[in-house]
């Protein structure tokens, strides 16, 4: 891979969304007020709320990663600088693993600092915050790196953001169901260690392979 | 689309068919080249439409009428001879969709791809029928329509996935960047299609008790399993049929320019 296109890729996403503060806390805010939105449908019951929290939190953070996927690479190719990109040598994986980092850093890091207070209005007992937050952490790079291969998939098409919810999300669902297992073991007395190394596995696998799907895609929009 | 063809397939084949329409020398490349094969498939279309057709009412016969009825199910249990051989082609048909996809992106192959976007409906219609027929099923002896158990979650799953293909062609005009993207899109649920499976097995027995399984069902007469033999046949040739049906028209889509097609479509016209 092409550590320095990786390096300025990233870079240069971080300062352009630094340059765009409230676009990147887009997300953020939604999740936020996704997740609000439970205890008004569902009704106030602490032990309800208790019940579905971690679910509630997660399939949240998942509508919230996918939701700021197509702007992704959008941008990029609209002013042409995607397929400048492309031109330096094997630069097409280290472009992918860039956007995706960046993507994770902008979008998914928040998502997972702001998942605990989530956690507490929902009425999530102490000693199962830390474990939401480290499934989390875990889980929500594999959502960039999976919506990476979609929003790539969709470059340019008019229906992209739809589209990148109905291809993306079956793929993650394994994420969302190891994710709220973890939580869901220390509410049954169980260790949550299970579920999160399957989580960690799933990371490692998607880090591999989904910047090479999401290069090839790159190509494929491009060629 | 036609100066977008790929190098592997830009040999001027396309009037040497038309002379020739049966090729001196039958290769593992022979079939595909559209003309050929669209010549193929119209032959072997009725044919397998007719076998579906004659078999399916074999199967339902013997399924209907001649097996015993069920100690513990009753009568219900019957709707086993269309929904077992359903269900497997649904899973079935995302492998072999998947495989051609890949052929086609690989080898740009353009009849593999062209294999792969007609294979895609008939694997979404049979998981839709799995998923009917389950629950069809599932109401008298369950006691529901639906039950969020491994199976029947994974073959949801299985229909997302086929959506997710068939939306994301329809959405890309260009036809050769359509073939590719659902090729990558194909392949990555392949791969993805063993994780989910077994993570949604584990979601299930970790958090729910164990619903009805199919474990405990009692050993089948053989009438039965002719049944199941038959019906499984004829999905076999409904899919072959239908398929052919639905690539020689993407083949005309495509190709309706080329000499050969127009060729074949005044012979039809003059023929009608």
């Amino acid at each position: 891979m092409n550590g320095a296109v990786f390096a300025a890729v990233y870079l240069r996403d971080l300062r352009l969304a630094w340059r765009r503060r409230v676009e990147a806390a887009l997300p953020v805010a939604f999740f936020i007020v996704a997740a609000s939105l439970f205890p008004l449908g569902v009704g106030p019951e602490p032990q309800m709320l208790r019940q579905i929290a971690p679910g509630v939190v997660w399939v949240c953070a998942l509508l919230a990663a996918m939701l700021s996927m197509p702007p992704l690479f959008a941008s990029d190719l609209a002013d042409g600088s995607l397929e400048q990109l492309l031109l330096a040598p094997d630069a097409a994986l280290a472009v992918a693993a860039a956007k995706d980092a960046a993507h994770w850093t902008i979008s998914g890091a928040p998502l997972v600092v702001a998942a605990p207070l989530l956690g507490l209005l929902l009425g999530l007992p102490s000693e199962e915050l830390p474990v939401l937050f480290v499934s989390l952490i875990l889980g929500t790079p594999v959502l960039s790196l999976l919506g990476g291969v979609g929003a790539a998939l969709t470059l340019g098409l008019r229906s992209a953001g739809m589209l990148i919810v109905l291809i993306v999300l079956p793929l993650a669902i394994p994420a969302l169901i190891f994710g709220t297992g973890a939580v869901a073991a220390v509410d049954a007395g169980q260790s949550p260690s299970g579920h999160l190394s399957l989580l960690g596995a799933l990371l490692i696998a998607c880090g591999l392979g989904a910047p090479v799907a999401t290069g090839a895609a790159l190509r494929i929009a491009l060629e | 689309m036609r100066d977008h063809k790929p190098p592997f397939t830009k040999v001027p084949d396309n009037h040497a068919v038309t002379d020739r329409p049966s090729p001196s020398r039958l290769t593992w490349l022979t079939f595909s080249a559209p003309a050929r094969f669209y010549d193929l498939a119209g032959t072997l279309a009725p044919a397998c439409g007719l076998a579906a057709a004659l078999l399916a009412l074999a199967g339902l016969w013997i399924g209907f009428f001649v097996a015993p009825t069920d100690a513990t199910q009753g009568q219900v249990y019957r709707i086993i001879f269309i929904h077992v051989p359903v269900a497997w082609m649904s899973m079935l048909l995302y492998v072999a969709m998947a495989f051609w996809a890949a052929i086609g992106w690989f080898l740009n192959a353009r009849m593999a791809s062209i294999l792969a976007r007609a294979i895609a409906p008939t694997g979404a219609l049979f998981t839709l029928l799995a998923l009917w027929t389950g629950s069809a099923w599932g109401r008298p002896t369950w006691g529901t329509w639906w039950v969020w158990d491994a199976r029947l979650t994974s073959e949801l799953i299985l229909l997302f996935l086929y959506l997710g293909y068939l939306a994301l062609v329809a959405a890309i005009d260009d036809t050769r960047r359509a073939d590719k993207a659902g090729a990558l899109l194909a392949i990555v649920g392949v791969v993805n299609v063993p994780v989910i499976y077994f993570s949604v097995i584990w979601w299930n027995t970790l958090h729910q008790s164990a619903t009805i399984t199919f474990g405990s069902a009692p050993k089948m007469a053989s009438t039965m399993l002719w049944a199941m033999l038959l019906m499984t046949l004829a999905c076999w040739a409904y899919a072959f049929a239908v398929i052919f049906v639905r690539a020689r028209a993407i083949v005309l889509e495509r190709e309706g320019a080329n000499a050969w097609a127009r060729a074949r479509l005044a012979g039809r016209h003059a023929r009608m």
